[in-house]
Parts: structure tokens; sequence; C-alpha cells
């Protein structure tokens, strides 16, 4: 049995790919987004060098 | 390998984006992320928006992870009853190792994800729902004790605390008035859908209260536990949570539930029967709008806080 060119399977797993594709874009994003809110938030900071001694 | 040799049998059980997306149960996930997000703004203290989105985020990614679970391990008996019967595990567009796969990965990710994002307790209270829902309630208690959506239902209240603790890093009274509060809905809710959707439970031979002590013994239960939740749901009205606004929509409610509890208690199957359980539907559809509402209103209260509307001060 052969398949059309554009048989609805293909349908089917472009849009698994693409789904996963958009949640992968927006992970990377959100790590991206919540690093910055991290280190410029204090949460990282080194400790003053006065309190170091 | 080209596309003309694919076997016909394995195309048609080829699955989706959504079918994968289904598995995480996104209704389940809805009250999660609503009332994990009530802890978090009732919560003393603030987080940055974006640290706030991302842990009720994580939070629901977790919720959903157990849900996937629960349908790999209930895969079962999803196929004998009527209401799950259409699931992507049952349906055959999902395998169960995917299902199960799919559960695991995303446990583990929500998990790391939250105590990375927030803290570590947040983190840890997390894994413990998600252990609590799939190995004690899925594994354990459904299919072993007539009191499993008693015990059960912790795993779904424990949202609101997550989202506290969250923000504040510590446990405190209030979250675990929020749990409690979800605690004491659960078996009502439950029962009075077990109620109206009685053969399933029956044909898959999970243990509901309807199955082992009886119908009537089920309206007796579902009073008892809406008289010991209003009780729980109008004190809190005085409690820091608490406010005007709250109080007022849990008396009303709360006077509601008991009313439609009471009317259960007081029909027979033959009563229920010639109505189609109207009553115990009605009871039931109440008592979505009743925690949506609960909740709400507790949402309401803490945004009011900050400018001197909320609460009793």
């Amino acid at each position: 049995m052969s398949l059309r060119p554009t048989h609805e399977i293909h349908n089917r797993r472009f849009g698994r790919n693409l789904g996963l594709g958009l949640v992968l874009v927006a992970f990377v994003a959100l790590v991206f987004g919540l690093t910055i809110v991290k280190v410029t938030g204090g949460d990282f900071q080194m400790p003053k060098a006065e309190e170091l001694n | 390998m080209t596309d003309a040799s694919i076997p016909t049998q394995a195309t048609a059980g080829e699955a989706g984006f959504g079918d994968y997306f289904a598995l995480l149960k996104p209704r389940v996930m809805a009250l999660v992320v609503f009332t994990a997000f009530a802890g978090l703004l009732a919560a003393p203290g603030s987080v940055h928006p974006l640290v706030g989105f991302c842990a009720i985020l994580f939070i629901a990614v977790g919720g959903g992870a157990s849900g996937a679970l629960n349908m790999w391990w209930d895969a079962d008996i999803d196929r004998i009853m009527r209401r799950t019967r259409n699931r992507p595990i049952p349906s055959g567009r999902v395998q169960e190792g995917e299902a199960l796969s799919l559960g695991l990965a995303l446990s583990g990710f929500a998990v790391v994800m939250l105590a990375l994002a927030t803290n570590i307790l947040a983190g840890a209270l997390l894994a413990f729902t998600i252990f609590f829902y799939v190995v004690v309630y899925s594994m354990w208690l459904k299919r072993s004790t007539p009191q499993n959506i008693v015990i059960g239902g912790l795993a779904g209240a424990f949202p609101p605390l997550i989202g506290w603790v969250a923000v504040t890093g510590e446990m405190a009274m209030e979250p675990w008035l929020m749990v409690a509060l979800t605690f004491m809905w659960t078996p009502p809710h439950f029962w009075a859908l077990a109620l109206f959707m009685r053969s399933d439970y029956d044909d898959a031979g999970v243990p509901m209260l309807t199955v082992t002590h009886g119908r009537r013994a089920t309206r007796v239960h579902i009073l008892v536990y809406t008289i010991l939740l209003a009780l729980l749901a109008v004190g809190m009205g005085f409690t820091s949570l608490g406010g005007p606004l709250y109080l007022s929509v849990a008396v009303v409610l709360n006077a509601l539930f008991l009313l439609g509890a009471v009317r259960i208690w007081r029909r027979d199957e033959t009563d229920a029967e010639a109505d189609n359980f109207a009553t115990e539907r009605r009871f039931f559809r109440l008592s979505l709008l009743y925690l949506f509402l609960h909740f709400g209103a507790i949402l309401a209260e803490a945004v009011l806080r900050p400018y001197g509307l909320g609460g009793w001060a």
C-alpha cells in the first residue's frame, strides 16, 4: 500500500515535531529569562571583599 | 525505509502532539495551576513575576507528569470504564511505554526545575506529591480500599502549599488550611460522581464506596464530609487568608453545598433513577464551582490586600 505525498500521517508527524520544537524553544527562552532574573536579582552575588576579610 | 513500506497498523497508532498533551490530564492541570496560583499570591512576600510564572508552570508540569504515570498504571481499568475509554492509551493512540517514559521524564524535569527556580523545599514537596499520587494513590490505595479517594485526594490538595513555599521557602499554617479545603472537598465531589457513573467503577472492580459499602452509606458519607468541609471553609474566613469577601462567598456556597448534600442524603435509589440522578449531577457541578470560587475568593483577598481592601485589617 502506498501513501499519498501528503498523507494524514505526515500532517500528524509535522504537528508533533512542530509542537516539540516550540516547547524546546520556549524552554530555552524560559531558562535564559530565569538566568537573567537570578543573576540580576542578587541570588548569585559574589561576597564583597571586605566581608571575606 | 520509504513511507510506502510503513504498515498500516503502525500508522493507525501513531500519536499526534495533542495525544501526548492529553496524557497530562489538562483539566486536572488547570485546577492545579489555579490553586497553586492562589497559594503563591496569598503567601507573604513576593517573587519576580518570571520566577512566579516558572513556579506555576513546573508545578503544572509535575501534576501533568503524575497524570501520565497514572494513565500508564491504570490503562487496564481505563479500557473498561466508559468515562476513560477514549483516553490516549486505551484508544491505542499512545503506547503504555511512551506514557511511562513521558511521565518519568517530566517528573524529574519538573522537580529539578522547580527546585532551581525557587527553592529545594518546593521541589521536594512536588516530588512528594507526584510520589503520593502515583505510588500511594494509583498503585496502592485505588484498588485496595474504599477510602482510596479520601487519602489519595491529598495529592491533589498539595499545589497551593507548593505555591506558598515557592515564595516563602518555609511552612506555615495557612497553606495547610488550603490543603485541607481541597482534601475535604475531594470525597463528596468524587462520591457524587460515583453515584451517577455507577456501572463504570463496578465494571472495573475499583472498590469505590458505592461498591463496597453500598449507595446508602455513600449518601451518608457525602453528608458527613460536606458538614465537616463547611465548618472548615467558613472557619477559614476568620484566618489571615480570609476577609469579608471570602467569608461572604464561603457562607453562600457552603449553604448551597450543604443543601445539596442533604437532598442527596434524603433520596433513595428509586428517586434517583426516576430523574436520572439529577440531584447528584447538580451537586457534582456545584462542587466544581465551589472549589473554583473558594480559591478565587482567597486570590481576590490576596490581590486586594496591598490596597487596604482585602483581609480583616
